[in-house]
């Protein structure tokens, strides 16, 4: 008998009178935003990847990203400190969906507890990412200089900072923005807002966007110092 | 009532079962990149080092999977809003395979038909140290400077 009404259900989604995505506006709407960003941030990488396979060189990212915060000095640690930023992201991530089931449960203690701890990984990752450009920008990398040589030993263009600055800069950005979000859906949590409203649909929507976050850098992380 | 908490329970069990295991999946992924970039490290074989980044652009998308399906709860929501997203994100196929090939096309037809090009990439200069210069801001023109020099000593 379930079965029967869900089969009959399944084929009136689009018959009028009920939502065909059965969620929320505001979440079809965050998952298009989402996408759109996606096509951007798919574009630099895209374009990234066409200017390196047209070129016969290319720095070594094992020799431009080795240091470290409080490292002695000569010390070379490739990889280490990129990693660190990685599982900071990731387990933000995951503090973000707990944050987002605790709202579903309407457990606003939960929701405010993970959303603190987003937070923080959220600043922290920003913090790397701002101490990872101030030591580049001390060995003379930035925009336009590029002090490192191509791994074949060749001389490099400056494409390789180039991109790394716009594409690193532009998902820190995107970092900020979902810091500054998650601190208004704290201070909306602890205002009673979502209590109010009688759900915390805004908290999944801010979550989206910090997945989304953690997403990018996915594939900003691969491209860059691994590939 | 207490038969709807008896559900609701089980779901929030079901659901932390699913986050602990997704964590877990995604920090194992990392974690074999990870192994592989270090593995990479100094490795001589180019093909070896192809199947190496091979597999490393595997385990990210099987990573984006991952996130994208429960940690933004797509597997979850009804087919009909997993297609209307997913499928215009298959313009990133052609995006990719057309985009890639130019460049590589590209490539070989400068190294094919400009010598100063394919000469430029067989030179060798010297990695200028940096480590010694923390102390001193670089000044983006005098850095530069040095830059022009060194392409003109290559010369």
């Amino acid at each position: 008998m379930s079965n029967v009404t869900t089969a009959s259900n399944e084929a009136k989604w689009w018959g009028g009178g009920k939502s065909p995505f059965n969620v929320e506006y505001g979440k079809v709407m965050m998952w298009y935003f989402l996408m759109s960003d996606a096509f951007t941030f798919g574009a630099f990488l895209i374009s990234y990847g066409t200017v390196r396979f047209s070129t016969n060189g290319w720095p070594d990212p094992n020799q431009v990203f080795r240091s470290f915060p409080f490292a002695p000095e000569g010390m070379h640690a490739p990889l280490v400190f990129v990693s660190i930023m990685t599982f900071i992201l990731i387990v933000s991530s995951v503090t973000m969906v707990l944050a987002v089931h605790a709202g579903k449960m309407m457990d606003k203690k939960g929701v405010v507890r993970n959303m603190v701890w987003t937070i923080i990984g959220g600043i922290a990752f920003l913090s790397c990412q701002a101490w990872e450009w101030n030591h580049l920008y001390h060995e003379g990398a930035w925009w336009g200089v590029n002090p490192f040589i191509n791994a074949d030993g060749t001389a490099s263009s400056t494409n390789f900072t180039n991109f790394f600055f716009t594409i690193t800069g532009f998902h820190g950005f995107h970092v900020f923005s979902g810091v500054v979000i998650n601190i208004i859906m704290l201070i909306m949590t602890l205002m009673n807002k979502f209590e109010e409203r009688g759900h915390y649909l805004m908290i999944e929507k801010a979550g989206l966007y910090w997945h989304f976050v953690d997403l990018v850098w996915v594939f900003v992380f691969t491209c860059f110092y691994l590939l | 009532m207490s038969n709807h908490d008896t559900h609701s329970a089980e779901h929030h069990h079901d659901a932390i079962a699913e986050i602990k295991k997704v964590t877990i999946i995604l920090s194992v992924l990392t974690i074999i990149e990870l192994i592989l970039g270090f593995w990479m490290i100094g490795m001589e074989s180019q093909s070896l080092r192809l199947a190496v980044k091979g597999s490393i652009v595997i385990l990210m998308l099987a990573k984006a999977f991952y996130i994208v399906a429960y940690f933004m709860h797509l597997k979850h929501e009804i087919k009909n809003l997993i297609m209307t997203i997913v499928v215009p994100l298959a313009l990133f196929i052609w995006f990719i395979a057309a985009f890639l090939s130019d460049g590589n096309s590209f490539r070989n037809l400068r190294n094919t038909y400009d010598p100063h090009f394919k000469e430029q990439s067989t030179i060798k200069v010297e990695q200028k140290e940096h480590n010694t210069s923390h102390e001193k801001a670089p000044n983006v023109d005098a850095k530069e400077g040095v830059h022009d020099n060194n392409a003109h000593e290559a010369k």
